[in-house]
């Protein structure tokens, strides 16, 4: 059993796990209980696990917990509250940019590691950044709106 | 503005006013302590207190046999019910889908939320308004007449002291049935029915303290991974038991076929499934996607039935100067939920709790107290939030499967399929082919029209199995599985005097199928539509005045129009050519219901075949609307995932199991894929709420199968679109 460090949502953290390659995604869910953190596919192909890492937006499923030690990670509850949501967050909750909300975790952390890098994205940037990112409910137009909205720009 | 909605935060949305509820994010009311305290009210459908309960602090708990799957309903039914009640929104919590708490009121399917769910509940508010009058007429001691429900209190009319609902009932029972014709309020009067407001889950989504079902935790509980055979109705012939013995605290439960790995941390549980040696019977029973159409013309039948007849379609179009016909397919299609399936469970003796994202939590606690020997009475499923369904995927396999695991070790357990799991065994969508004929009198309008159908048969007595779980561990249990109401909208909803509509039942479906949204109504719909436009053609008609001309319903004719105002329609005939075309379908929703046209301008790329929507326009009539903005939702929801279905979807297998198993070999729509939306919405606060969860998907297809049409003069009748069949098609000309 090994212990890995790292921080999380700005506390150091740490986490002992018998497997280096147990994904990040589960240390999160389970021994951290940060379940914002959804499981989609565990392939990289969807997105609903994406959290940030150093500023990087990271699928969660394939990053083992190994790869992690002394890093920075940031998870959707660390980004923000239903009191104090981050403007990305407050920008879906005014555009109502979720249906099941499953995708939502991805598109808001993708779109927070965006809006970070080059805050004034445009609506294609957006499309860009968020094309790996699937959503079954066809959300898509309310998550693009509120991209825009968190640019500062006409949703 | 009123008074009620300025105490409330108003954020603006572009232009739509989206109104925030006070206290950001409340967790789902099954989930309140409060649920426990009403275990032992009454569940009848005829009972003011199945619905209905106003405790002492004059708050309101609604018990709601439908769920919210994404949808809205969580704010839609609360409006209609404070509207009726006449109390602030804030005051009212809503338990969904607990099949000891809630009345039946149906699975949450077919549209039928507000429809049948919201209606009932605003039924039994009006019951209760008027029982909540009569109780403050003796306090107050004035007359009934001379009093109202306002903001949570019966007041006179013409103004002075109030008292409040929590005096009145105060957590006592009203004991009153149900009444059909206590009055509901007059629609102009409405103060919370038809506003925008914010839905209450939204914010606790977006921050990541939303419980979904896969969030929820028992002490104690175990992580389970369902292992499913190696091909579809293969058998086990060995479990090496000694393959998982170094990892922590594995174990394997195995009833009969069936066959699950535990450990109590998730990622040994994943590790010990993919790590478990297993050996199975070599199983060939399914044919082949490729082979799908074939077979569905061969059979074998279970019956023909003539499910439409009008005048004598035979002899017109043998008459008819100009005949036309032209043959639809609909491949099996997965509901592709973002999440897999995922349940927790609890069943220890005799008795058993089981938290579920399934659509039916009352249908379901029949099943599982059948599979696991109890009486209904000790069996509760409780509602949770689960990845978006549309239809049943595998929420209710996955429920069933963790009940058996719980049962066998007597623990709580939470069971998650894996992405594999849900793309390559929820039940599918099933496949459809028709065969359209029309025929053109020598005014250029329609005389003839016969439709030919090839349908699995769906409902009852399949050879399929319903649930994995019991049909694997050789568990009695009931066959058959509902597909939905697969053969409406097979006609034109447009005059015609001479139609027949026949349909071939098949005996089997070549996977388990099951309800995807607007079942069977999408496909009948592409294949109609499609066909009038080739029949417009024909008749050198522009496809919008054809279709008005064949029109009387002016609900029906309302939304032709503004849909063609909306997308700034030119009135000529298609196809144009040219590589940027425009297409229309319509729908009058199982004839009876919702009323929705669709527009949409597609370019298309000749040399590749790549397809790019551009914009797409709908109008929309569901009658009175309860929520504006959650309506706009669900109307686009309908739109993207209907296109994504068109472009790019079509569950692939061989001769043992599916192959079509994550993203890259069942790809979906994404975001460089998304158009321009314009949509209208149509408010008719007379009359009856309609369903809007599955309308606006039905004309989805013929719009972009006709845009493309006009686009290029090809035309697609098989989907989905894939670039190659638009190359083949334009190959093929005006075929």
């Amino acid at each position: 059993m090994a212990s890995y460090r790292f921080s999380v949502n700005g506390a150091a953290r740490t986490v002992d796990s018998s497997d280096p390659d147990q994904p990040l995604l589960y240390v999160l869910r389970n021994a951290l209980g940060l379940t914002g953190t959804k499981f989609g596919c565990g392939l990289g192909q969807c997105g609903a696990c994406t959290v940030i890492i150093d500023g990087d937006a990271v699928r969660s499923c394939i990053t083992p917990i190994s790869a992690i030690a002394g890093r920075s990670v940031t998870t959707l509850e660390g980004l923000g509250t239903p009191d104090t949501p981050h403007p990305v967050q407050a920008a879906f909750i005014a555009e109502q940019a979720a249906q099941c909300g499953y995708c939502t975790n991805g598109m808001v952390m993708t779109s927070a590691a965006l809006l970070a890098r080059q805050p004034d994205a445009t609506l294609n940037d957006a499309k860009l950044a968020l094309a790996g990112n699937l959503c079954r409910c066809g959300t898509h137009h309310r998550i693009l709106r509120a991209v825009m909205r968190a640019a500062g720009r006409t949703p | 503005m009123t008074a009620l909605l300025s105490r409330r935060s108003v954020l603006k949305a572009g232009g739509a006013m989206v109104i925030g509820l006070g206290p950001a994010g409340r967790a789902l009311a099954q989930l309140a302590p409060e649920a426990e305290a009403a275990l032992g009210k009454t569940l009848d459908l005829n009972e003011v207190d199945g619905f209905i309960a106003i405790h002492a602090d004059g708050s309101v708990t609604l018990f709601c046999g439908k769920v919210d799957l994404g949808t809205g309903l969580r704010i839609a039914i609360p409006q209609m019910a404070a509207e009726e009640l006449g109390i602030g929104l804030d005051r009212i919590a809503m338990v969904e889908g607990d099949s000891a708490l809630t009345p039946n009121q149906g699975s949450t399917a077919g549209s039928t939320g507000i429809v049948r769910g919201g209606v009932q509940i605003r039924q039994a508010a009006a019951t209760a308004r008027e029982a909540l009058i009569r109780m403050g007429a003796e306090r107050l001691g004035r007359p009934a007449a001379e009093l109202d429900a306002t903001d949570g209190q019966i007041r006179p009319k013409a103004g002075g002291p109030g008292i409040g609902f929590g005096t009145l009932v105060g957590d006592r029972r009203f004991n009153l049935k149900l009444d059909a014709k206590a009055p509901l309020r007059t629609p102009a009067s409405y103060k919370i029915v038809g506003q925008p407001i914010a839905r209450p889950d939204v914010p606790a989504k977006v921050t990541g303290r939303h419980v979904y079902v896969h969030d929820f935790k028992l002490p104690g509980m175990l992580h389970a991974r369902v292992i499913r055979t190696a091909s579809v109705g293969a058998k086990l012939l060995e479990v090496d038991e000694a393959s998982i013995r170094d990892i922590p605290g594995a174990r394997i439960v195995r009833i009969n076929d069936f066959l699950a790995v535990v450990a109590g941390d998730e990622w040994d549980a994943v590790r010990a499934m993919r790590a478990l040696k297993v050996r199975w019977t070599e199983s060939t029973t399914l044919i082949g996607h490729e082979r799908v159409q074939d077979w569905m013309r061969a059979g074998p039948f279970m019956a023909d039935e003539v499910l439409s007849k009008k005048g004598d379609a035979g002899a017109s179009l043998a008459a008819s100067g100009q005949k036309l016909s032209g043959t639809y397919y609909w491949p099996l299609q997965t509901h592709g939920s973002m999440g897999p399936s995922c349940s927790v469970a609890d069943v220890r003796d005799g008795k058993a709790t089981i938290w579920s994202a399934s659509q039916g939590t009352h249908r379901l606690q029949q099943i599982c107290a059948r599979i696991l020997d109890l009486q209904p009475a000790n069996v509760r499923v409780v509602y949770l939030d689960g990845a978006g369904c549309y239809g049943m995927n595998g929420h209710d396999d996955a429920s069933v499967d963790a009940a058996m695991i719980s049962k066998a070790i007597g623990q709580p357990v939470r069971l998650q399929w894996m992405r594999e799991d849900e793309h390559g065994w929820d039940p599918k969508g099933p496949p459809q082919l028709l065969s359209l004929e029309g025929g053109l009198d020598s005014d250029g309008r329609i005389a003839a029209w016969r439709t030919e159908m090839w349908l699995p048969r769906a409902t009852a007595n399949l050879p399929n199995p319903p649930l994995l779980g019991p049909e694997a561990a050789n568990i009695p249990q009931m066959q058959g599985l509902s597909t939905g109401l697969i053969t409406q909208n097979a006609e034109p909803p447009y005059a015609v005097p001479n139609v027949q509509v026949l349909v071939h039942w098949l005996k089997d479906s070549p996977l388990r199928p099951s309800n995807i949204r607007a079942p069977g109504k999408v496909a009948n719909s592409f294949a109609v539509e499609s066909f009038i436009d080739d029949l417009a053609t024909a008749a050198r008609r522009d496809p919008v005045a054809f279709r008005l001309d064949g029109l009387s319903d002016p609900r029906g004719i309302e939304v032709l129009t503004r849909m063609a105002a909306l997308m700034g329609w030119q009135a000529r005939p298609s196809p144009q050519g040219g590589g940027l075309g425009r297409g229309i379908a319509y729908v009058h929703y199982k004839f009876n219901e919702t009323y929705v046209a669709i527009g949409m301008e597609a370019q298309v790329d000749r040399a590749t075949g790549a397809i790019r929507v551009q914009r797409v326009a709908c109008a929309h009539d569901c009658g009175l609307v309860i929520n504006p903005d959650a309506l706009r939702q669900q109307i686009e929801g309908n739109i993207l995932q209907t296109l994504s279905r068109t472009l790019f979807e079509e569950v692939t297998f061989d001769r043992g199991h599916v192959t079509s198993v994550d993203w890259m070999s069942y790809p979906i729509l994404t975001m460089p894929d998304v158009p321009e939306l314009l949509i209208d919405v149509i408010d008719r606060p007379n009359e009856p709420p309609l369903g809007a969860g599955e309308a606006a998907c039905a004309p989805v297809p013929a719009a972009l199968a006709n845009a493309i049409f006009d686009a290029v003069g090809a035309r697609l009748r098989t989907v989905p679109f894939t670039p190659e069949r638009v190359k083949a098609a334009i190959a093929r000309g005006f075929a």
